[in-house]
């Protein structure tokens, strides 16, 4: 599993912040070419973040994505074409509201990969739905390409193209969450949440996070290297979590080995969608690197 | 100014070139941290005082006490640097020796302050002073001292421990110590804690009111006699001298500290808490000292929330005191505060309520080590900067990569040297300079004594040090921790900037770091400046000469 917990959006036109950008222990890095950038520094921005690709190390974990200028502007297939490189691992695509604005983008790296030597298919895509169109697109916006990985939310233009007010409670754009979840997994992709843009309010984010968490997100988009950490502790499982998903495994095992159909752990039986948490916490630790006990430390 | 083709060198145990002897002074060359020995046998005296019957030694003026003490040409007088950036005791005493005509005079202060630089220069050029004994020199001070020009010899270096060690074996023999009192009384009972410019403590000053021939202490708070705390005794203290006003309590203390919003420098702290955990040394009955610069005050603010989420306790701790020291004492974190220096507002009130708890230790006691123990050799864990470090793991903290004095050493070597655990935090390149090099332009610590180098792009481990390396072998190290040598540092450094620029040395001795031994480590040379912003400007004409070029 890839894990996406958390994508720090780093100003695309900042010599300073790009270097040191991988260093915070983000999942994913998304230089930004989009709303970070005034029109003025535009084609700056686009040379800058395309050298920084080609020599900046971001460590080795670090999934090294680029948020280029909606498809439509006259930015977006310039930005495609001069970023496409070995080391750019996905595209974030801002602004969806169709299929077609990801499908245009797919066939141009596609052409730039077939150009430039590079293997075909690598880059992955994200499409951002952040209009009322969108979200309710989003059912065909998530199957339309193969290289699509996952798709987001974008808060803050959602929630003034639909007419509401921000709020700490997420009101506004609360069904288009679940939409966006509901579209992700009948694709099966991951969906991802917005920014919370208050980076001082740590109780804040950390309380936004939670609540996405439960509602099924994989991760969310942060644009402070100090958001990261809450995010995590949020999405990572617990001690306790850990430990009971590898006591369902040993149950498991257990009953296998007796050859018994039921499985139980104590007096409760365990059935398919425990199992199914069980293997995704393991999942989830095992791409986070948290300890694992084994069955023997878990008696 | 002796220049390098006018003495014999011999070689130490860095491999730095030391001069056997410098005007007539045998010099004796670093051997190792703990391999030098006391050359004399007894402690340097003072002389005798003489009461007869006077009731009262108050004096009015500085130039009364500079009267009444005969200072003459060629004399040596000393400051503290309590009163950081707002200290208007050595502007006030040198500009009335400056009226009186005395010249030559040695300027032996513990560590000094933009705020002085001023009158430090201009009497530096009419030659008041002619030579410094350090402490440190920093700022435009100390790239007047890189010049090489004015000075009658080299400035020695030293740490906080260094020089209580040379003043206490005679290296530095002060004829006249000027300290500054927040709160004094009519015999010299002297302290930091009250008063209008109340700084905490006054224990940079102790060793000078020991060993100093004539102690003439300032005031602008005169209290009746007997003055509690007596931290400095009325036995050492001539004459007290009452003044309007010795310091601007604005620029004494900071009202509160902030800590660095950089999320490199945030890191670098972190990562330190990080790997001194990973290492052991956060437990109960643990020690520490981490200073009040950026990436340390993070350090603590880190250090504190990882001993709250285990539940551990620190026995006591050593500051640089700051408001995050005095919350971890209130909140029962840490049982004892040690202050070297307080540096706001905070410390200064912990120091006067809980004397119990909070208290100042005399520099020698912390730091010499010649002294009869110091408090340093009891440090589990020590949180340092550097301007840069080297493949032997030596520190520079003197000297600025373009070759010019500009950084105080404070007790650098002296808690690298004592501490179980010396971290060294610091970002890989500053600028267009690299931090991590092949040498260092100046050592001032010497790798020996430095465990733990964390930078923003990995952390490197002393390979000195078996037993760390072993620990870290045993465990789990989280992956965005990224544990590498330090060549490998090196080169992620010198991929970003470039190979290290030399500076550009002229043929002048200008200064001498001195271990806290009292053996020469390293010798720091005048500097021709290469682009304008490495400049001082001794005169107008070399100014214009300067501009020219770049232009």
């Amino acid at each position: 599993m890839k894990l996406r917990r958390s994508r720090l959006y780093v100003p695309g036109n900042n010599p300073k912040m790009i270097p040191p950008a991988g260093l915070y222990g983000g999942d994913v890095i998304s230089l930004d070419l989009e709303d970070a950038v005034h029109p003025d520094f535009k084609i700056d921005a686009r040379m800058l973040v395309s050298e920084a690709l080609k020599v900046v190390d971001f460590g080795p974990t670090v999934e090294v994505t680029v948020r280029i200028n909606p498809i439509n502007t006259r930015w977006g297939k310039w930005d495609i074409k001069q970023i496409v490189c070995e080391k750019l691992d996905g595209i974030y695509i801002p602004k969806v509201e169709a299929p077609e604005d990801v499908i245009q983008v797919d066939e141009l790296v596609t052409e730039m990969e077939d150009k430039k030597g590079l293997e075909i298919g690598r880059i992955k895509l994200f499409a951002t739905m952040e209009t009322a169109k969108g979200i309710l697109n989003s059912k065909d916006i998530a199957v339309c390409s193969k290289r699509l990985a996952g798709i987001t939310i974008g808060g803050e233009d959602l929630t003034a193209d639909l007419g509401g007010v921000r709020s700490s409670d997420g009101l506004a754009i609360h069904t288009s969450r679940q939409l966006i979840i509901l579209a992700a997994r009948a694709a099966g992709i991951q969906a991802i949440d917005t920014v919370y843009s208050d980076f001082s309010d740590t109780e804040g984010l950390k309380k936004e996070t939670e609540m996405i968490k439960k509602m099924g997100f994989d991760g969310k988009a942060c644009i402070h290297p100090s958001q990261i950490e809450v995010i995590h502790d949020v999405f990572d499982p617990s001690e306790d979590e850990i430990k009971y998903a590898v006591r369902v495994m040993k149950a498991i095992e257990d009953a296998k080995e007796k050859g018994s159909g039921v499985i139980a752990l104590g007096k409760k039986m365990v059935d398919r969608p425990i199992v199914l948490k069980a293997e995704k916490i393991l999942a989830l630790a095992e791409a986070a690197e948290l300890p694992v006990p084994t069955f023997d430390e878990v008696e | 100014m002796v220049t390098i083709d006018k003495v014999e060198w011999v070689e130490n145990a860095i491999g730095r070139k030391i001069p056997k002897e410098i005007n007539g002074e045998k010099l004796y060359p670093y051997r190792g941290p703990f391999a030098h020995k006391p050359t004399k046998t007894h402690k340097y005296g003072p002389r005798l005082g003489f009461i007869a019957d006077q009731r009262s030694e108050v004096l009015s003026s500085i130039s009364e006490a500079i009267d009444r003490v005969g200072l003459k040409d060629g004399w040596t007088i000393s400051f503290h640097h309590h009163f950081r950036n707002g200290d208007h005791v050595m502007n006030m005493v040198l500009a009335e020796i400056e009226k009186k005509g005395i010249m030559d005079l040695t300027l032996a202060p513990s560590s000094t302050f933009p705020c002085q630089e001023e009158a430090i220069i201009r009497c530096i050029k009419n030659g008041t002073i002619s030579k410094i004994e350090g402490g440190s020199a920093r700022g435009n001070f100390g790239r007047l001292v890189s010049t090489g020009e004015y000075l009658n010899g080299p400035m020695k270096i030293r740490s906080h421990g260094g020089r209580v060690r040379a003043i206490e074996s005679g290296d530095i023999q002060i004829d006249v110590a000027f300290i500054g009192a927040p709160s004094a009384d009519e015999l010299g009972n002297l302290n930091g804690v009250n008063g209008p410019s109340a700084c905490g403590t006054i224990n940079f000053a102790y060793a000078d009111s020991i060993y100093a021939t004539n102690v003439v202490a300032i005031t602008d708070n005169l209290v009746p006699y007997p003055n509690f705390p007596m931290s400095i005794s009325q036995e050492r203290v001539d004459y007290v001298v009452v003044v309007d006003k010795i310091g601007d309590p604005e620029k004494i203390a900071s009202g509160e500290l902030r800590i660095t919003k950089s999320p490199t420098r945030l890191k670098i702290a972190k990562d330190a808490v990080r790997i001194a955990e990973l290492l052991g040394y956060i437990k109960d009955g643990m020690n520490f000292q981490a200073g009040a610069g950026g990436i340390s005050l993070a350090f603590t603010d880190y250090l504190d929330q990882k001993m709250k989420e285990k539940g551990v306790k620190a026995l006591w701790a050593q500051g640089g005191t700051t408001k995050f020291l005095v919350d971890m004492l209130e909140e029962g974190r840490v049982e004892k505060l040690i202050t070297g220096q307080a540096f706001d507002t905070v410390a200064i009130k912990s120091m006067r309520d809980d004397p119990i708890h909070h208290v100042d230790l005399p520099i020698g006691a912390y730091a010499n080590i010649h002294g009869k123990g110091c408090t340093v050799n009891k440090l589990d864990i020590v949180v340092l900067g550097a301007s840069e470090v080297d493949l032997d793991f030596n520190c520079n903290t003197a000297t600025l990569s373009n070759g010019l004095i500009a950084e105080p050493v404070g007790g650098h070597s002296d808690t690298a040297a004592g501490s179980a655990l010396s971290i060294i935090t610091v970002p890989l390149f500053r600028g267009r300079y690299p931090v991590i090099v092949d040498k260092c332009t100046t050592v001032v610590t010497p790798g020996d004594t430095i465990d733990v180098v964390v930078t923003e792009r990995g952390i490197a481990i002393n390979p000195k040090r078996k037993d760390l390396l072993e620990i870290l072998e045993k465990i789990r190290i989280p992956k965005d921790l990224r544990i590498c040598t330090i060549e490998e540092l090196h080169k992620m450094a010198y991929d970003i900037t470039g190979t290290k620029v030399e500076p550009n040395f002229g043929d002048k001795i200008v200064a001498l770091i001195e271990y806290r031994d009292g053996t020469i480590i390293d010798v720091v040379r005048n500097v021709k400046p290469r682009y304008y912003e490495d400049a001082v400007f001794v005169d107008d004409k070399q100014k214009k000469d300067l501009e020219r070029r770049e232009n």
